[in-house]
C-alpha cells in the first residue's frame, strides 16, 4: 500500500530522535569535535552557509560516502534545510546500522534564524567545478585542494624546454598565479620542444608568448611576466610572494643562484635538467632535506657542462621532465604524496629507464650545513672554473 | 664484472658507449680500469693531484659512494656504478648570465 510523505516522516520520527538548535549549540560548545554534524543538503544550499564544523554529505551520496566520514557507533546529527530530509536520511543510516543518529529540528534555516554562527564556504564557481571536475574526484585534491592550487603562486624560471610543459600543465591544473622569468624571445629552433610557443609568435618575448597560451587555456590563472634574467640583485625580489620555484634554467650560474636563494627564503625548489636523452629531477625542501649543493657541491667546468644549444636535446624529453616538475610542484603545494625530496630521478629516454639515486643531506654542506653562512657569490665566475676564478672563492 | 653507466658528457671519451662492463673489486679499481682503457676519462674526472673532482658523483647502485667507503667501497659482480656529473640542462642558444 502506498504511503504518503507525511506518513514516511512520521515513521522516521518514531525512530530518529530530534534535537533542537539550542541543544545542538550547547552540545557543540560543551564538547567540540565529539558530535559529528552531517549536512545532507544539496551543493547550492551548502554554498549559502552551514553549521560550523559540519561535514557536507549530500543526501544522494549519503549511503556511499558516510562510511568515510563517521563510524557506525559515533554520535551524529543530521542537518538539512528544514528538518525533513535529515529525518529520512536518519532512517537510512539506521537501516545501515548507525546507532546514534539524531536530526536537527527546523534544520539549518532555524539554526540561522536563531542567530547562531554560520560558516560560509569558499567555493569553486560553476565553471570551475566543471573545469576541475577530474581533480575534484580525486580524494587527495578535492575542492579544498583545488582552492589551495588556485591560491598558490609558482615562480617558473625559464619559459623554454622545461618551462613550457611545466607552466602549461600547472596553468591547466589551476595554479592561480604563475610568474615567468625569461628575457629571451621565441626562436624557430625552440618550437621542436617549447610547446607553449607557436610559429606565429617567433620573435615575441617568451614570457608574453607563454602568457597568451596560458590565458587561452585557463582564464583563472594570473600570469606575471618577468622579462629579465635572474641575478643576485633581483632574485630575492622575484621570489618574494611566491610559494615555490620551478627551476627550468639553462645554465649552472642560475641554478646555483636559485639554490642559494631558495635556502635564504625558505622557498621549495623543484629541479630538473636535461641533455640529449637524459633528464634529472629532484625536489629541494630548504633545511628540511638535501639542497642542490648537497647533491652537487661544485659546478663542473664548462667543458663537462655543454648546453643543449651545443649538445642537443630530444624535444620529447623536455615534456617528460617538465611534467615531472609540474607533478612534484602540485604535490608540494598540496602537501600530498612522497615528493622527490631526498632522491634524484635519472631518466634515460634512449634506454627508457628511470633510476632513483639517494640524495642525503651533507652535514658539511657549504650552503645548508650548520656552519654555512649563505651569501651570494659571483656565480658566473665560479662556474667558469678555476682559471677564471679560484673555485670556492666568493667575489 | 660490474656495469658502469656513462653520462652523456663522458660518452665521447669512451667511444660513445652508454655502459661499460668493467673488472674491479673496489670503486677505485673499477675507475682505474676505465682510465687505463680510456685515458681521456681520467683527464675529465681526476684533478692534477689525483683526486676525483668534487663535481663528479659516483653511485654504487643507488647510494652515493661518499656515504660508503668512497673509492675503497667493494664492488660485486652485477653491481651498477653510475658516474654522474651535474647537468645544466636548458636549450638556450645564448647562455643566460646572472
Amino acid at each position: 500500500m502506498a504511503r504518503s510523505y507525511q506518513e514516511l516522516l512520521a515513521e522516521a520520527r518514531e525512530v530518529i530522535p530530534e534535537i533542537t538548535v539550542a541543544e545542538l549549540a550547547e552540545s557543540v560548545s560543551a564538547d567540540p569535535g565529539t558530535l559529528h554534524i552531517i549536512d545532507v543538503r544539496e551543493q547550492s544550499e551548502w554554498d549559502e552557509g552551514y553549521v560550523p564544523g559540519s561535514v557536507h554529505v549530500p543526501r544522494g551520496f549519503l549511503e556511499s560516502r558516510i562510511a568515510g566520514v563517521v563510524g557506525p557507533d559515533e554520535p551524529l546529527v543530521l542537518v538539512c534545510a528544514g528538518g525533513h530530509r535529515s529525518l529520512l536520511a536518519g532512517q537510512t543510516l539506521r537501516n545501515m546500522g548507525f546507532s546514534n543518529v539524531s536530526s536537527l529540528v527546523g534544520g539549518f534555516t532555524r539554526w540561522k534564524q536563531s542567530g547562531q554562527d554560520v560558516a560560509v564556504p569558499r567555493t569553486l564557481s560553476g565553471d570551475q567545478r566543471s573545469r576541475y571536475s577530474r581533480h575534484l574526484l580525486i580524494p587527495e585534491v578535492g575542492e579544498a585542494g583545488q582552492l589551495k592550487l588556485l591560491d598558490s603562486k609558482v615562480l617558473m624560471i625559464g619559459a623554454g624546454g622545461l618551462g613550457s610543459p611545466a607552466a602549461y600543465y600547472l596553468a591547466a591544473a589551476g595554479v592561480g598565479t604563475i610568474g615567468l622569468v625569461d628575457d629571451d624571445v621565441v626562436d624557430a629552433s625552440n618550437l621542436q620542444r617549447q610547446i607553449i610557443h607557436t610559429t606565429d609568435r617567433v620573435g615575441m618575448l617568451k614570457g608574453e608568448s607563454a602568457k597568451i597560451a596560458i590565458e587561452a587555456l585557463n582564464p583563472d590563472v594570473q600570469v606575471n611576466v618577468h622579462a629579465t634574467r635572474v641575478t643576485r640583485e633581483n632574485v630575492l625580489e622575484l621570489i618574494a610572494g611566491y610559494d615555490l620555484i620551478v627551476d627550468g634554467a639553462d645554465n649552472f650560474p642560475t641554478r646555483y643562484l636559485l639554490a642559494d636563494a631558495s635556502l635564504m627564503t625558505g622557498t621549495p625548489l623543484v629541479h630538473a635538467s636535461i641533455l640529449r636523452f637524459e633528464g634529472h629531477a629532484s625536489v629541494f625542501m630548504p633545511h628540511d632535506g638535501p639542497c642542490y649543493r648537497c647533491l652537487f657541491p661544485e659546478p663542473p667546468p664548462p667543458a663537462l657542462a655543454p648546453s643543449c644549444g651545443e649538445a642537443g636535446v630530444l624535444g620529447v624529453l623536455c615534456g617528460v621532465m617538465g611534467n615531472i616538475q609540474a607533478n612534484e610542484a602540485i604535490k608540494v603545494l598540496l602537501g600530498i604524496g612522497d615528493t622527490l625530496a631526498g632522491r634524484l630521478l635519472v631518466y634515460d629516454a634512449l634506454g627508457m629507464t628511470f633510476t632513483e639515486l639517494k640524495v642525503r643531506r651533507d652535514p658539511n654542506c657549504p650552503a645548508c650545513g650548520p656552519d654555512a653562512t649563505l651569501e651570494f657569490r659571483d656565480y658566473e665566475a665560479w662556474c667558469a672554473g678555476p682559471h677564471a676564478n679560484p673555485v670556492g672563492v666568493s667575489t | 664484472m660490474s656495469t658502469v653507466r656513462i653520462p652523456p658528457v663522458l660518452r665521447p671519451a669512451v667511444g660513445g658507449a652508454r655502459e661499460l662492463s668493467v673488472e674491479g673489486a673496489t670503486v677505485g679499481e673499477v675507475l682505474e680500469s676505465i682510465y687505463s682503457d680510456h685515458p681521456e676519462v681520467r683527464a675529465q674526472l681526476v684533478t692534477d693531484g689525483g683526486e676525483l673532482h668534487r663535481f663528479v658523483n659516483i653511485y654504487l647502485n643507488d647510494e652515493d659512494v661518499r656515504m660508503l667507503d668512497w673509492l675503497d667501497t667493494p664492488v660485486e659482480d652485477r653491481d651498477t656504478l653510475l658516474i654522474l656529473p651535474a647537468m645544466a640542462g636548458g636549450a638556450s642558444a645564448s647562455p643566460a648570465h646572472p
